[in-house]
């Protein structure tokens, strides 16, 4: 794993002795414990665990949408630890594209408005975004569907469209948690061959949680095992399969 | 996120929850509008009273009477030693009157001449009350509205009639105009010193001047006379001519005809028996000012001058306090209702939050800060006041309208002129707006802050 000190130190992104705990009542949910992981840049990372085993806190906790109770978590030399809200919210805006096994469209919205949503909040200017919109809509081949609301796509389809609003800041990571979760075998297989697709074309980092043994030893070039909130076993795909 | 951005989502966000926002911007509108029509209201009938009042006359006159007299109006009572001096009080004459006239901002000094004395009109008499009025009350709008006419000139043998006393004559008013009547009045004749007072007994009374008198012996006899006069106007509102005295003038005609007409006043014989038969004095007079703001400055004047005064400006101090505290109280109540509508943006807003919960989170997730999501509920908020406060405008000219039409409908069926009363200004429209708007702020400040401090990962779990 080489030497942690202070920042990412080359990876994409690194925690160190995290851990996040919950009050649930009277009892303390030791969700994520201690658990310190390496990414490199351009490296596909699968988070295997059964249900309630911490990979998707995790997740948040990579993504910034969630603060460690302690440890430290480096992207970008960044400790996002001891960020502040709005920096943290500039994390998730530029530097993470996040996918989600519910794919969270915006009903209300078209796809074309539900990819163009990360560029406002970026502040991306206004001429420059139909290109970004199209250019991300075509990477996951629907651009005939832009001014088709979510209720008007197929699950896949929506799975696409969420990769597409994930990819269109151009993050340099993107995390996925269960993104084939809620589509059938087929179309899951076809979401990871575009997340496959994309990492090998773009070189971006990805880190995916699943409980897909299979398909993590298939796309994956590495596999970080949890249990419990403890990380349990760590190497590449082929071996851990 | 930029402001534009946040408007079209914080709009696309009104119009998908369409039924709930506007009746939320009802209940704004109808805040607003209660406020506006509260303040028209108030604003309206303080505008109604001040126009009636300055048409009167009285807010840039000075009412300038001797010290002996200052009781009779009212005024502060002497203080003993002033009482009791010897030295006699500077008396109202025509000298006084020429030093009035030269005070800076007085535009005209006339006496004020009422008398009650009997009209004969198609062989019916009537007491009545007789006013001069000078050529100036013409400018007070106090003859804007009257049917006929003014004086043709300030000797002419015509007269105005008070509306009451019109109706006394005749049923139709109208008719009147152009009629004559007959006054009939006792007429002050000085007594010569070498000569009987039969001698001026039949001289024309409207056409005498002061240089006809003859010396005087001291006393003076009443004579009968009778003078024709042509109704040529019929007024609503009579000018204030004068303070005190026999009361309100039912028969106008011009100030210079009164003075000829030398009526007896009751403080002829006072002045008979004192011996100040010299040159006439007058009971009053009233100093017309350029501006109802020179009053004050002009009275001082005058009190240093050595006599007493008395305006309305105190009158009008209690007034504008009255009215004050009047629109504070419609003001209040006004408030209330857009306070319970202010309730029912909190309400929206917070059932908002409960509906995008997970629009929230994915917001965030998407790289919203807590400041994005505030804005956009502040956008929220800030669009249905906005909207609510120019709707409540509108509302709130329509229902002053309506009190008006209705009112209007009432006087005239009393035969009573028509008013407005109620009045909507520019800055009453920007502050009913401006305050909707920042009133809608601060009710969106609490639910804008709630859905900013959301967690983003338990509203992403928020089904």
């Amino acid at each position: 794993m080489g030497e942690m000190t202070g920042t990412s130190n080359g990876f994409a992104v690194r925690t160190e002795g995290v851990s996040r705990q919950y009050a649930m009542g009277e009892a303390l949910v030791h969700a994520v414990d201690d658990v310190s992981i390496a990414v490199k840049p351009g490296e596909f990372v699968a988070l295997l665990g059964s249900s309630g085993s911490g990979k998707s806190t995790l997740l948040n906790l990579l993504a910034g949408l969630d603060r460690p109770t302690s440890g430290a978590i480096y992207a970008h030399e960044h400790n996002l630890a001891e960020m502040s809200s709005q920096q943290l919210a500039h994390h998730r805006s530029h530097t993470v594209g996040m996918v989600f096994q519910a794919f969270n469209l915006l009903p209300r919205m078209t796809l074309e408005e539900n990819v163009e949503l990360p560029l406002r909040l970026a502040e991306v200017d206004r001429a420059e975004r139909p290109a970004r919109v199209r250019e991300a809509v075509e990477r996951v081949s629907l651009a005939a569907r832009l001014t088709h609301r979510p209720s008007e796509l197929s699950g896949g389809e929506q799975q696409r469209a969420a990769l597409a609003r994930a990819l269109v800041n151009r993050p340099t990571i993107l995390l996925a948690d269960e993104p084939t979760g809620n589509l059938d075998s087929l179309t899951g297989d076809a979401i990871m061959h575009l997340l496959q697709e994309i990492n090998r074309t773009l070189q971006m980092t990805i880190v995916m949680v699943t409980h897909d043994k299979v398909r993590a030893a298939r796309y994956a070039h590495r596999i970080i095992t949890m249990r419990d909130g403890k990380l349990v076993t760590e190497g590449a795909s082929d071996e851990i399969a | 996120m930029k402001l534009r951005d946040l408007t079209e989502l914080a709009a696309r966000n009104l119009r998908e929850a369409v039924l709930r926002n506007s009746l939320t911007t009802l209940g704004i509108a109808v805040g607003v509008a209660s406020l506006v029509a509260m303040l028209s209201l108030g604003v309206g009938l303080q505008e109604l009273a001040s126009t009636r009042l300055s048409r009167s006359g009285l807010f840039d006159a000075v009412f300038v009477t001797t010290q002996a007299n200052m009781r009779a109006f009212g005024g502060p009572p002497r203080p003993m030693a002033e009482r009791t001096s010897t030295k006699p009080a500077r008396k109202l004459d025509d000298d006084a009157r020429q030093q009035l006239a030269q005070i800076k901002n007085v535009v005209e000094v006339y006496p004020e001449v009422r008398f009650p004395t009997e009209v004969q009109f198609e062989g019916k008499p009537l007491m009545t009350t007789v006013a001069g009025i000078p050529a100036s009350a013409r400018r007070d709008g106090a003859f804007d509205e009257m049917k006929g006419n003014f004086f043709s000139g300030p000797e002419a043998n015509e007269a105005i009639l008070q509306i009451e006393f019109a109706r006394d004559l005749a049923k139709q008013t109208d008719s009147l105009l152009g009629k004559d009547l007959v006054l009939r009045y006792a007429e002050k004749e000085p007594l010569p010193a070498d000569a009987p007072p039969e001698n001026a007994a039949h001289k024309s009374a409207a056409n005498r001047s002061d240089a006809d008198d003859a010396p005087a012996s001291g006393g003076f006899s009443l004579v009968p006379r009778e003078l024709k006069l042509r109704i040529i106007g019929v007024v609503e509102t009579e000018p204030a001519t004068g303070f005190g005295g026999f009361g309100r003038g039912r028969l106008l005609i011009p100030l210079q005809i009164a003075q000829n007409l030398r009526i007896a006043q009751p403080t002829d014989m006072r002045e008979m028996l004192r011996g100040d038969t010299g040159k006439p004095s007058y009971e009053t007079l009233t100093v017309r000012v350029s501006s109802p703001k020179v009053v004050q400055s002009v009275e001082d004047t005058i009190k240093g001058m050595g006599f007493g005064t008395f305006s309305i400006l105190d009158a009008t101090k209690n007034m504008m306090l009255f009215f004050t505290v009047f629109d504070s109280l419609l003001l209040i109540f006004g408030s209330l209702a857009l306070t319970v509508a202010s309730l029912g943006i909190v309400n929206t807003l917070v059932m908002a939050i409960l509906e995008r919960r997970r629009e929230i989170g994915i917001l965030k997730a998407l790289g919203a800060a807590d400041r994005d999501v505030r804005r956009l509920f502040f956008v929220e908020a800030g669009a249905m006041g906005l909207l609510g406060g120019v709707l409540g405008v509108a509302l709130g000219w329509l229902i002053g309208r309506a009190l008006t039409i209705g009112t209007n409908a009432y006087l005239k069926r009393q035969e009573l002129p028509a008013i407005d009363i109620s009045s909507i200004h520019w800055w009453m429209v920007a502050l009913a707006v401006g305050v909707s708007f920042f009133v809608s702020l601060a009710a969106g400040m609490y639910p804008a802050s709630r859905a900013a401090r959301l967690n983003p990962v338990e509203a992403l779990r928020y089904e």
